[in-house]
């Protein structure tokens, strides 16, 4: 049995999740988001539990809110969240429910839950950093990075940020999409087309695979806004 | 009343026009408040073209995406930015009222939401641009300071006040007024005592002011004044009905009618009251064009409305 400061790792996500979903519903593949979070807080956003209210950090806003518990489950890892916190998830007196708030748990950014609300929110922060000229220690603009899902772009409100951010030039601004064929009619001619369109960057990778997310996310895409369409089997 | 102290009333064309008023004020702080971010949907844009360019990145249009423009208004505030978010009302508060719970209230941020066109400036536009209901929506959240000026200086004002706080603000303006400003207060303001044995207590609410004095001038009842209509003043409200003669309070709002009933009840719990509200009806959509000031009438929100309501229901 590992102690509670070794579940650090990749490989103890799923007993993460098991604190919280029980025993049957131990498989992290069952969670779409997994290892796009897990990529983004493990290697490629420069934001720690130390650095979590600074105004130069990365961030990451979990526009599809549902299905949290992979979510949680990299916070505990990260340290933001005791992994104590996990065991009874959604009971009245736990700051974890089924929707994250941003208000009750350490490291979530915002409150989400509704559809369509993630990326008009990405937008205003990377608009707002990029007006005080919030800078790292680097010199280089903090990102910021939004998930939504691809039955989630059904909402319309994505697709006024989309073309907004596009023609601002926000290109602090990351959307990923996890593409798990969930959306109700499809995106006929892809979903990155609707992004590219718009004037954003785009990269499509497979959801699952670590290293080509990480260079999906980091490799230069300009001064454009950049779109990441994460493909993944499982639904959730 | 009598027809002897009856003036014609110019209101909107004599006084400073509130919109600018709002431009002016808003322009003014953001040289002094870095924190300061104008978020428009296209509306009133020429309004902060100088701004735009003094201030790279703190005028944002959009372009017509109200959802967007209160969701990055959300974002703005999450960064530590004061936004103050612009358009009609309708599609400042009623198209985009789930943003406005989600990407202000539940992230726990603030934002300074400033309407145009009242209840019915638009009357000539019809019902897509009219939004009565506006206040009423904004009274199901928490957190909301509501603030409905009855004069240009009022806006600057209410303004003035909101721009340095952190909270959630709505700022209603209007397309009437009064014919003088009041100071700024958070509570109600005796414009007119009546005596100790007074028929009661009539609240006007921003631009309903003047014509609400009008239509009670021949009445001994107080008359208060306010601008701030949440958080509501109902100690001040217990505290003037305590004064009068009779525990009744009518109720003059420029929004839907009732919008303020429930204050109103909350203010006087302690004690057995009758209260009228006037205000746009409920029960029916006016299908019908013309100006403001048809529409006042057709509400009964003109001085000769008004004062057929209050002597029906002070005069018992």
């Amino acid at each position: 049995m590992p102690t509670t400061a070794a579940l650090t790792r990749y490989a103890d996500l799923p007993a993460l999740i098991g604190l919280m979903e029980g025993d049957e519903k131990h498989s992290a593949a069952a969670h779409s988001t997994l290892d796009v979070v897990w990529v983004l807080y493990d290697r490629v956003l420069a934001v720690s539990p130390e650095t979590a209210d600074d105004p130069a950090r990365d961030r990451f806003l979990l526009s599809k809110g549902h299905g949290p518990a992979a979510f949680y489950a990299v916070l505990a890892a990260k340290g933001f969240l005791d992994v104590s916190a996990l065991r009874g998830w959604t009971s009245f007196g736990s700051a974890l429910g089924h929707h994250p708030d941003r208000v009750l748990v350490p490291g979530v950014e915002i409150g989400s839950g509704s559809l369509g609300h993630g990326l008009p929110l990405a937008l205003g922060t990377a608009l707002g950093l990029r007006a005080q000229n919030v800078r790292r220690p680097d010199g280089t603009a903090p990102r910021t990075v939004v998930l939504v899902g691809d039955g989630e772009l059904d909402e319309g409100s994505n697709h006024e940020a989309i073309a907004a951010a596009g023609r601002l030039g926000v290109g602090s601004l990351t959307t990923v999409v996890i593409d798990n064929g969930s959306a109700m009619h499809g995106w006929p001619g892809g979903i990155a087309r609707r992004f590219e369109i718009e004037g954003w960057a785009t990269r499509e990778v497979q959801g699952r695979d670590h290293d080509a997310l990480y260079a999906a996310f980091t490799r230069p895409w300009g001064d454009r806004p950049l779109a990441v369409v994460a493909r993944v089997r499982s639904a959730n | 009343m009598t027809s002897t102290t009856t003036t014609t009333r110019p209101q909107a064309a004599a006084t400073r026009d509130m919109r600018e008023a709002f431009a002016a004020a808003v322009n003014e702080e953001m040289e002094n408040d870095p924190r300061i971010a104008v978020v428009l949907a296209v509306i009133s844009a020429g309004m902060f073209r100088r701004a735009a360019v003094r201030h790279p990145g703190r005028v944002i249009d959009l372009g017509i995406r109200e959802q967007a423009m209160i969701g990055t208004a959300g974002g703005l505030a999450l960064t530590g930015m004061r936004p103050v978010v612009h358009t009609y009302a309708p599609f400042l508060v009623e198209r985009p009222f789930e943003q406005i719970k989600l990407d202000l209230g539940h992230q726990d941020v603030g934002a300074v939401l400033v309407s145009v066109g009242g209840s019915y400036d638009a009357a000539a536009a019809g019902r897509t641009h009219q939004a009565p209901g506006d206040v009423a929506l904004i009274d199901t959240l928490p957190g909301w300071t509501v603030h409905v000026p009855g004069h240009a200086d009022e806006v600057r004002d209410a303004l003035r006040d909101a721009l340095p706080g952190d909270d959630r603000v709505y700022i209603r303006l209007d397309g009437s007024a009064n014919r003088a400003p009041l100071p700024f207060s958070r509570g109600l303001t005796v414009v007119r005592p009546g005596s100790t044995r007074s028929a009661g207590v009539v609240v006007a609410v921003g631009p309903m002011l003047d014509r609400t004095l009008e239509a009670t001038a021949d009445l001994d009842v107080t008359v208060a004044y306010t601008a701030t209509v949440r958080p509501f003043d109902r100690a001040g409200l217990n505290a003037l009905v305590a004064a009068a003669g009779n525990a009744d309070v009518m109720l003059v709002e420029p929004y839907l009618r009732g919008t303020s009933a429930h204050e109103v009840s909350e203010a006087l719990a302690d004690r057995r009251h009758r209260q009228l509200s006037l205000g746009v009806p409920r029960d029916t959509e006016l299908r019908a064009y013309g100006t403001p000031a048809d529409h006042a009438r057709a509400h009964g929100l003109d001085t000769p409305g008004i004062a057929r309501a209050a002597r029906d229901f002070f005069l018992v």
